[in-house]
């Protein structure tokens, strides 16, 4: 088949797909109550616009929190799952009980919904009356949510990565005469690095979105704000604007992600054929 | 160099007489319940060349290892010139800058062009400056005709020039002694040359080693002495011309038979 004849053929498929949900959407009993009231677009303006008079603000406003949020999150979650990740690679009997504790942190955070540690920080931490630890704003719990929750999966990723690169590895580097941590910095993680950045990426495309969940603590982020508009004005076509505005952040990072791997993949073939 | 990998005031005795580069003694080693090395004594002169040959499984690669300490060993000692350095409180970093160790698969850092492979131990464990460990790593790749592979990284090059490099990056930490752990096994046939004649330059230079093979006719030309072991002891440790011609111990015997039936000698 030609290269002409397959794009007009994938072009067809993709109109003609998209024309039959199109159709069915628009055929459907409740098609017209449905595009009201999730797809107006006088609503849509008005949530991303916002106006804190009548009670709702602007989802567009909001998401910034998002981004702030996940930026903040994401470089404390690199850190720590590094550490953790660390830990529980290493083998000295000295560090045993670290190791213990690494592994109980993992199998914890793993295992509980994000929401109920969203839940647990941001009523429990005030709860505590304590100073400074029980008077933040309700997006430094979230994030602090975040970073545990996340934290122990991305440790997981590090691991992985550091597994990957081979035991002769650390042999070669420690026959030079590097210390553990010398051969850790300047051999295994550079090797590491190579392989995790695509799962990497990917579990910061899913942070990026539940972000939102902090909204349950009350910091007005996007999906809160959308909740609020739709709470006054009874139209939920600020959910929409939210959802379209999340698909703006992540989809960039998606595409990025594929790139990686789509080059990384190109090396290993390359480096194949030598 | 005394006192210098240990700790102050350990006690440990040098070995009377001149030191040897490496001496073994009784060392055991055991991976679970398989006894790899059964109670090795070695000793190896300055710039004496010892050949180790035996079947896989004999024993030699994980001699190799413990004398660099990349295996803990469970029984005997080992010193590296009058200095024991399975004592307890050596710094195994310490010892290990002292010890030049080629591997059968290279082992090259594949993330690193072939000047940062070879200049990575100098800089970060010796200190030197980048640029004098540059220049020294230059003149070590030319010696081995591989300076234009300088800026190459190591999935670039053949297997042979991969073992050179392996070999100038162990160089480049002035050690004390070679070893060489079957460094032409993963090789083409037509690339194990090349890797030899760089270890006979090596040996022509005065370099203790200490190197495991399969190549027969190499160890013939090269030792001063060959080892031949079987489930991890020697069996007999004599001058080429004298084991390779008139093997004493039947074992001995039976292995070269093998050798010479399979064309290797």
């Amino acid at each position: 088949m030609s290269r002409r004849r397959a794009a007009a053929l994938s072009t067809l498929s993709t109109i003609v797909v998209l024309g039959a949900l199109a159709a069915i959407f628009i055929a459907a009993p409740g098609s017209k109550q449905v595009r009201h009231t999730f797809f107006s677009p006088h609503a849509m303006w008005q949530s991303l616009i916002g106006n804190p008079k009548q009670g709702y603000y602007s989802v567009g406003e909001a998401l910034w929190l998002n981004i702030r949020m996940f930026l903040a999150a994401e470089v404390l979650i690199l850190i720590l799952a590094l550490v953790i990740a660390v830990i529980r690679q290493s083998t000295g009997p000295v560090l045993f009980p670290l190791r213990v504790i690494g592994t109980v942190y993992v199998d914890v955070f793993r295992g509980v919904p994000l929401i109920l540690v969203v839940f647990a920080l941001g009523f429990g931490m005030p709860a505590l009356a304590l100073k400074v630890v029980s008077t933040q704003s309700a997006a430094v719990y979230g994030v602090a949510a975040l970073v545990l929750s996340y934290s122990a999966y991305v440790s997981e990723v590090y691991r992985a990565g550091l597994n990957s690169v081979h035991q002769s590895q650390v042999a070669a580097a420690r026959s030079l005469g590097l210390s553990q941590w010398q051969a850790l910095r300047h051999v295994i993680l550079p090797q590491a690095v190579r392989t995790i950045i695509p799962p990497l990426l990917n579990d910061f495309i899913s942070l990026q979105k539940d972000t939102a969940l902090v909204g349950i603590l009350g910091a007005i982020e996007a999906n809160k704000a959308a909740e609020l508009y739709s709470d006054t004005v009874f139209n939920y076509s600020s959910y929409t604007v939210a959802a379209i505005l999340f698909l703006i952040l992540t989809i960039p990072l998606a595409r990025f992600t594929d790139h990686l791997i789509a080059r990384d993949r190109q090396r290993r073939l390359a480096g194949a054929v030598r | 160099m005394t006192g210098q990998l240990a700790g102050a005031g350990d006690g440990t005795t040098a070995p009377a007489g001149p030191a040897a580069a490496v001496r073994i003694e009784g060392l055991r080693k055991s991976f679970g319940a398989n006894l790899v090395l059964d109670g090795i004594d070695l000793s190896l002169a300055a710039h004496e060349v010892i050949c180790l040959i035996g079947a896989s499984g004999s024993g030699k690669s994980t001699l190799l290892r413990c004398v660099n300490l990349l295996e803990p060993i469970d029984a005997g000692r080992i010193w590296l010139s009058d200095e024991e350095i399975t004592a307890g409180g050596v710094d195994e970093n310490l010892v290990r800058r002292h010890i030049g160790i080629v591997f059968q698969s290279f082992n090259l850092f594949p993330h690193m062009t072939v000047l940062r492979n070879v200049t990575l131990g100098p800089v970060k464990v010796l200190g030197s400056s980048r640029q004098a460990a540059e220049a020294e790593a230059r003149e070590l790749l030319r010696r081995f005709g591989l300076l234009d592979k300088e800026s190459d990284f190591p999935d670039r090059l053949s297997g042979g020039q991969q073992q050179r490099v392996a070999i100038v990056r162990a160089l480049a930490m002035h050690p004390q002694i070679m070893l060489l752990d079957e460094v032409t096994s993963a090789l083409d046939p037509e690339l194990v040359a090349e890797v030899l004649d760089v270890i006979r330059e090596l040996a022509a230079s005065g370099m203790t080693m200490l190197i495991a093979t399969h190549e027969m006719g190499f160890a013939k030309d090269i030792a001063h002495r060959v080892c031949f072991l079987e489930d991890g002891q020697i069996v007999e440790d004599a001058p080429p011309a004298e084991l390779f011609t008139d093997p004493k111990d039947e074992r001995t015997r039976r292995f070269l038979r093998r050798i010479v039936d399979a064309g290797r000698l």
